[in-house]
């Protein structure tokens, strides 16, 4: 049933199949899924638009432990340095050196994921999975069998983390093209509110395939601020997976944000499974070049009065493609619900590509659910109006295409997070200086 | 399955040495599909030779197809080997005699729909003699048509009387090897409408196959091709509101568009097939394949269509905007009730520089209906200055039912401005309660709110089938409430 593209993987697997040995089951079970399965390919619903068979061109091994300068120097270069937050740094997939000192921050336990499942196996393998399933995703069946390391969270219940958490997922690949598989396990206690980072870097125009997958638990009125920044180098792949599952009363908002990467994917599925959860999914992709992002979102109505709202923003230049898949699902008997959705992309170029889907699938009737996609140019007028004020034409266009990138990055409630991107965000736009000048 | 087909292709080439051949008045074949009943066909349509290495190759290809399974409706699966695939007209004598030989049932909801005695009685397929009023209609517009040159017949007559055109034009929007479905209808298509209006013509009156003479048998394939020539304009109304009994359960049509330059048509539909009874026991599977094409500059091509009938719907009226400055339209009302299904949107394709398109969709599903709106809006990388406008709105009664919404948006374009707007409601509360408070029925008020919710639709369609569809869909809706 494999095919030749998806031997590589199946290859790597067998080299060193002992690798986390107390999982050896979960691994053994979840390879064999991924044997069945196969890569995905555009046959698929769900790939249409993305060709991942220039991921088995390349033979990415599992990437070798880095060398600690390589930590430090992703921490200096992507941190937000101990005084503001919590960090943790992953280099190549596993924690860095000198993590005998993970933060400690009072109601919550942080520690490895290697480590972790030595000591309390039962609290990994009760939540492996349990959310990401293996079944019909071949890249978590992928990440299940090969995952290295990774983060396991757990916020006591009534906790208020002042202190924001942040991974940092860096990626020192060496001379040869390396793979990197990194698992985090996530739950917030009832009622605890956190603020947690991820980070996603490589070092510049190094080629690696980074995938990754977030499980996240948010007991009843827990709430949860949850940022993904990914900013992989420009030549690497990225397929990450978030699923996250809501009690009742909580709160999810999270902050998709790519940047980065030659190829990136992100499946994010959100369960709202009891009664007042509430979910907020950001997201902002810009790629120029021959970048492709894709992002699949599914929200599933499980119970009634539950509420989402998700609006995501995309910037296209140069021969980028963009594919948005937002799909909403109201179970029966989910009365009450209040789903809205919003997709909007802004073509810089016209060899630039987007794919949009927004999906609704409702089963119950007593519901308010809307969406809404759009593509197209900058509004003529908004230019006309700059212009009469004698802004420069090109001056003018940047400016509304950084703000309509902004949309996404100035509600971010955490200031570290969102000056830094406002950075990152001009830096990646034409006309940076021109933007920088009037950010002052 | 395909043991069981091998005997049902052994039974069908048995019936061939003994039947086929020596009574050729026989009304219909043994159920069954190779290729000899596609030459049955053909001979007994007297077609020319390359209408049938069409059919056939059309047959040969659909082997190798698979039904499609990405539509979000459910069915059991269709045994292709065990429909009659040639149907002659059946004869009076197997007819009901008068109405009182007919279903009362469907005689009431005749009665709601205000329909005519005489229509009453042609609609349930009552011997056609009775009916002589409209047959006398019919040669009047006859005359009128031919007139203004417009040539209206059925797709048999002009395969015989204008070859040329039919061999130019058929099959040249949607391929025969399209898709499953339209591949099937290619292969096995007993008769259906041809339409061609000539250059700067204005068609003098609404086209109907309602007044089309022995329109009312096309069988369960039909075909229909309207070509509109440079400059020219017509308006096409397919189907009436009074709910059509049909034995057949499966159709699959295909309906062909041209728009030469600066040409419009205006294709309305109004389906109201057997839905089957409240369990979703029986009722017409409607896989219908219908696209237009806007071939010359300033074209416009626009459909509207009323759904309510067809236990499933499966059907993409679409555009191709091949011309510049071309428009494409689509206006849509579907209804689900019961367990009804329907599975239905549009493709807009935008090729050329200019081109406009609408879709303006609004589905009512009730009972324990499931409702889909699938669509594609694609911007080709040549289509500069392109713009679409996609509208969906869904109306929920009752909790058991469901409504999706499936588009699909492909923009290679940086100068096209693409919109898609989708909402889901349920009807509300208030509403219904102040429509009370007035004095008004609750079965009046939600007709009165989902007309609201339709008036766009209506509104694009002609004037007596507006008024037409409005009392339908209240018909289908009933019961929905309270």
């Amino acid at each position: 049933m494999t095919e030749p593209a998806a031997q590589a993987f199946l290859e790597e697997f067998e080299r060193d199949p002992g690798r986390l040995d107390w999982l050896a089951p979960e691994r053994r079970a979840a390879i064999e899924i991924y044997r069945k399965l196969g890569l995905p390919n555009p046959r698929q619903e769900s790939w249409k638009y993305t060709d991942v068979r220039l991921l088995t061109r390349r033979r990415f091994r599992a990437a070798s432990l880095a060398p600690a300068a390589a930590a430090s120097a992703a921490a200096s270069g992507h941190g937000y340095g101990s005084e503001d937050c919590h960090e943790i740094v992953f280099v190549n997939g596993r924690l860095s050196a000198g993590n005998e000192a993970l933060p400690a921050p009072s109601g919550a336990r942080i520690r490895s994921l290697a480590e972790a499942a030595g000591t309390e196996p039962a609290r990994v393998t009760e939540q492996l999975g349990r959310h990401a399933a293996d079944d019909g995703r071949a890249f978590v069946a992928l990440n299940t069998a090969l995952m290295s390391d990774g983060a396991v969270i757990d916020i006591a219940p009534g906790t208020d983390s002042q202190k924001p958490l942040h991974l940092l997922h860096h990626c020192a690949p060496g001379n040869a093209p390396a793979a990197v598989y990194t698992r985090n396990l996530v739950t917030v206690g009832a009622n605890a509110r956190a603020t947690l980072i991820e980070t996603y870097t490589g070092v510049a125009g190094s080629e690696y395939f980074m995938n990754t997958v977030t499980e996240i638990e948010l007991g009843p009125g827990a709430a949860l601020e949850y940022y993904r920044v990914q900013q992989e180098s420009l030549a690497a792949f990225h397929v990450g997976s978030l699923a996250v599952r809501q009690e009742r009363a909580s709160r999810f908002h999270s902050f998709s944000i790519d940047l980065g990467g030659l190829l990136v994917r992100n499946d994010v599925d959100v369960r709202l499974a009891a009664g007042g959860a509430d979910a907020r999914l950001d997201g902002l992709y810009i790629a120029v070049d021959r970048q492709h992002v894709d992002n699949h979102t599914r929200i599933d109505h499980e119970q009634p009065q539950t509420r989402s709202v998700e609006n995501y923003r995309g910037i296209l230049d140069g021969r980028a493609r963009a594919v948005f898949n937002g799909k909403v699902v109201v179970h029966k008997n989910a009365q009450k619900t209040d789903a809205q959705q919003s997709n909007a992309n802004l073509l810089l170029s016209s060899n630039a590509e987007v794919d949009t889907k927004p999906e609704l699938e409702i089963y119950a009737d007593d519901v308010k659910c809307g969406h809404g996609a759009t593509v197209g140019r900058l509004d003529e007028d908004m230019l006309f109006y700059l212009r009469t004020r004698a802004i420069p034409e090109a001056t003018a266009r940047n400016l509304l295409t950084f703000a309509f990138a902004d949309e996404i990055i100035r509600p971010m409630p955490c200031r570290m997070v969102r000056d830094r991107l406002e950075h990152s965000v001009a830096r990646t736009l034409p006309g940076a200086a021109v933007i920088g000048e009037f950010m002052q | 399955m395909s043991s069981r087909s091998h005997e049902v292709e052994d039974l069908v080439r048995k019936d061939y040495e003994h039947g086929f051949v020596t009574d050729i008045d026989s009304d219909t074949v043994a159920p069954g599909l190779n290729e000899d009943v596609i030459r049955l066909i053909s001979r007994k349509k007297a077609e020319p030779g390359w209408l049938l290495a069409w059919r056939l190759k059309a047959y040969r290809h659909w082997l190798k197809m698979y039904e499609p399974r990405w539509s979000h409706v459910k069915y059991e699966p269709i045994d292709y080997q065990a429909i009659s695939y040639y149907s002659a007209p059946r004869s009076n004598r197997e007819a009901p005699k008068s109405l009182d030989e007919v279903d009362p049932k469907l005689l009431e909801t005749y009665e709601k729909l205000g329909i005519p005695l005489h229509e009453q009685k042609l609609l349930a397929g009552v011997a056609v003699d009775a009916v002589f009023d409209s047959v006398s209609v019919a040669t009047t517009f006859k005359e009128k048509l031919a007139e203004a040159g417009v040539i209206f017949c059925s797709f048999s007559e002009a395969v015989q009387k204008h070859p040329d055109l039919v061999r130019e034009y058929l099959g040249s929007v949607v391929p025969a090897a399209d898709n499953f479905y339209a591949a099937l209808n290619s292969a096995v298509f007993t008769d259906g409408s041809f339409c061609y209006i000539p250059k700067h013509t204005r068609c003098p009156m609404e086209l109907s196959t309602y007044f089309r003479i022995n329109a009312a048998k096309t069988g369960q394939f039909e075909r229909t091709l309207i070509i509109a020539d440079e400059g020219s304009y017509v308006s096409y109304l397919e189907g009436c509101t009074a709910p059509m009994r049909d034995e057949n359960q499966l159709h699959a049509a295909v309906v062909e568009l041209i728009a030469l330059d600066n040409a419009q048509i205006k294709y309305s539909t109004v389906q109201n097939w057997y839905p089957g009874d409240e369990n979703g026991i029986g009722g017409v599977y409607n896989f219908v394949t219908k696209r237009g094409d806007c071939r010359g500059a300033n074209s416009k091509i626009s459909w509207t269509q009323v759904e309510t009938g067809s236990a499933i719907t499966w059907k993409y009226p679409s555009c191709l905007l091949r011309g510049e400055n071309s428009v494409g339209e689509f206006y849509s009302v579907a209804v689900t009730n019961h367990c009804q299904q329907a599975d239905t949107g549009t493709k807009m394709i935008h090729l050329a520089r200019n081109t406009r398109s609408t879709i303006l969709s609004k589905a009512i599903s009730a009972g324990r209906g499931q409702n889909s709106y699938r669509g594609l809006v694609k911007i080709a990388p040549g289509a500069d200055q392109a713009r679409n406008y996609t509208q969906c709105d869904s109306l929920l009664i009752g909790d058991c039912c469901g409504a999706h919404t499936f588009p699909y948006i492909e923009a290679k374009n940086a100068s096209a401005r693409v919109e898609h707007e989708a909402t889901t409601s349920k009807v509300s509360e208030d509403q219904l309660f102040y429509c009370r408070q007035r004095g008004i029925s609750e079965e009046d008020a939600l007709n009165m709110i989902v007309n609201g919710f339709c008036k766009d639709v209506f509104r694009k369609l002609p004037m007596e089938f507006a008024v037409e569809a409005q009392k339908l869909l209240s018909v289908t809706l009933e019961g929905a409430v309270g």
